[in-house]
């Protein structure tokens, strides 16, 4: 048998781990598994353009580098089961492939609440969603989870003219990330535009064409929107003793619990950041495919070629960004670390404006509300978060981890 | 080596000016400007300012 790695996942992750294979040298079989019918695409503009029927199904699929026009794309059959003694994977159509690697990129799929309301994670969920706000005019959209992408659509629905009402069990929302100051500019931008936010409340009932909360309120609902998180999709790799608690376990290089022969990337890994400290935590930021890619592609072609791991610990700076009407929220660092000391930048919260977060009086994270201007201008934060981030890191643990669970 | 940008396509994201600084940068309007023949040995920056970009606009060509 040729020497082979197969990707399990064919989203960002796994295109670019494809890609970080053939940089870090590895000149055999590469074959990437992929339950969706799709090549790679770009999630962020499901949210935005797709839904807003402003871009094309075809624009966002994701450009590939020349090196990978040899790789094998098995789509639309996700895998089923895996044995790493054996080191065979089993898709759903019957098709067994043996690997000498393994890269786990099977990502996430959004937890559901009931069986008929639309979630948003793909590219068919996001032309299925468009179709169903658009089907007449005033559609009266009830968003359950006020998190990155309930506020998206709620941006992007009000755009397309639908009657919006978001219903989140927090105070404001994404609050979790952001702390209240921001979380409370970023209500008052939705409600001038006209979404109504029930905050502090839950669904008690879904009925037909309503939805009922947990203080009486009766919301009209022509279409339901589950903006309620993420499961990792590791159900495959059962059976192999691994820690699959939340993701799939790796340790400081991206080896799937210390594997020679397997490493995971995106947001079903969980990984310690040396940066902060060496508590494994799963990122959802968009950033994160590309960064555990580069790295885990490194370790595992180093691993199958008999080298040394040569590269420190993966330490990478998280950012993440948002864009809901036309403004854009952009955050660099681990502001989660610091909202007990949240300090106005620049700007005010009424207009353009950054927004520090500090832990022990150091700046741990920026983010930047606005038109372009202030993500420029919190851009130059940059270097000083990334240069401090070492240094603060040691007792960050458990509000990093809650906040990777709430940033969604 | 030749940049090309799309520059309707382009959201001024920035990501690109971390992964090479030598050929993008971000004006005080926050808009971006790039250098659209960078040298030969700035390729792998280049190459990473590709990824980087969450609106897949910048392509390298040759």
């Amino acid at each position: 048998m040729p020497a082979r790695i197969v990707v399990v996942g064919a989203s960002l992750g796994g295109l670019r781990a494809a890609e970080q294979l053939r940089a870090a040298g590895w000149t055999a079989e590469i074959v990437v598994v992929g339950a969706e019918p799709h090549m790679p695409y770009n999630r962020p503009p499901l949210s935005k353009e797709v839904l807003a029927g402003t871009a094309l199904a075809g624009s966002v699929m994701l450009r590939q580098r020349p090196s990978v026009a040899d790789a094998v794309w098995l789509l639309g059959s996700p895998a089923s089961t895996v044995d790493l003694d054996a080191r065979a994977v089993t898709l759903a159509d019957g098709t067994t492939l043996d690997f000498d690697g393994l890269v786990v990129a099977t990502g996430l799929r959004p937890r559901r609440l009931t069986d008929d309301g639309h979630v948003l994670r793909t590219l068919d969920d996001a032309i299925r969603l468009h179709t169903a706000l658009t089907a007449r005019p005033g559609t009266r959209l009830v968003v359950v989870g006020a998190g990155f992408v309930g506020c998206e659509v709620a941006a992007t629905a009000r755009r397309l003219g639908a009657d919006v009402a978001v219903v989140d069990p927090l105070p404001l929302p994404m609050v979790g990330p952001l702390g209240e100051q921001l979380a409370a500019a970023l209500l008052t931008r939705h409600e001038e535009r006209g979404a109504r936010f029930h905050l502090g409340r839950t669904v008690t009932r879904f009925e037909r064409h309503q939805v009922v909360l947990d203080d009486g309120t009766v919301l009209p609902a022509d279409v339901v929107v589950e903006a309620v998180g993420s499961r990792p999709n590791t159900e495959w790799l059962n059976g192999n003793g691994l820690d699959l608690s939340d993701g799939v376990l790796c340790d400081e290089h991206l080896r799937v619990e210390g594997l020679p022969f397997a490493v995971a990337v995106g947001d079903v890994a969980r990984f310690p950041n040396a940066r902060y400290d060496s508590t494994p935590r799963r990122v959802e930021h968009w950033s994160i495919p590309g960064d555990t890619a580069k790295h885990a592609a490194r370790t595992l072609v180093a691993s199958l070629t008999g080298a040394a791991v040569d590269q420190p610990a993966f330490a990478p700076l998280p950012t993440f960004w948002s864009d809901q009407y036309g403004q854009r929220l952009q955050a660099i660092g681990a502001p989660q670390l610091g909202t007990d000391d949240i300090r106005i930048l620049e700007g005010d919260l009424h207009g353009d404006v950054i927004v520090g977060y500090h832990r022990d009086s150091r700046l741990v994270g920026v983010v930047g509300l606005g038109r372009a201007r202030a993500t420029a201008a919190t851009a130059r934060y940059r270097m000083v978060l990334s240069e401090t981030g070492k240094r603060i890191a040691t007792d960050a643990g458990s509000r990093l981890g809650h906040h990777t669970r709430l940033g969604q | 080596m030749r940049v090309v940008v799309d520059l309707e396509t382009c959201q001024d994201h920035g990501q690109c000016v971390f992964a090479a600084p030598e050929v993008f940068h971000l004006d005080e309007n926050g808009k971006l400007g790039y250098v659209p023949e960078p040298d030969e040995s700035l390729r792998d920056a280049v190459e990473e300012a590709a990824d980087v970009c969450p609106l897949q606009a910048i392509r390298v060509e040759d």
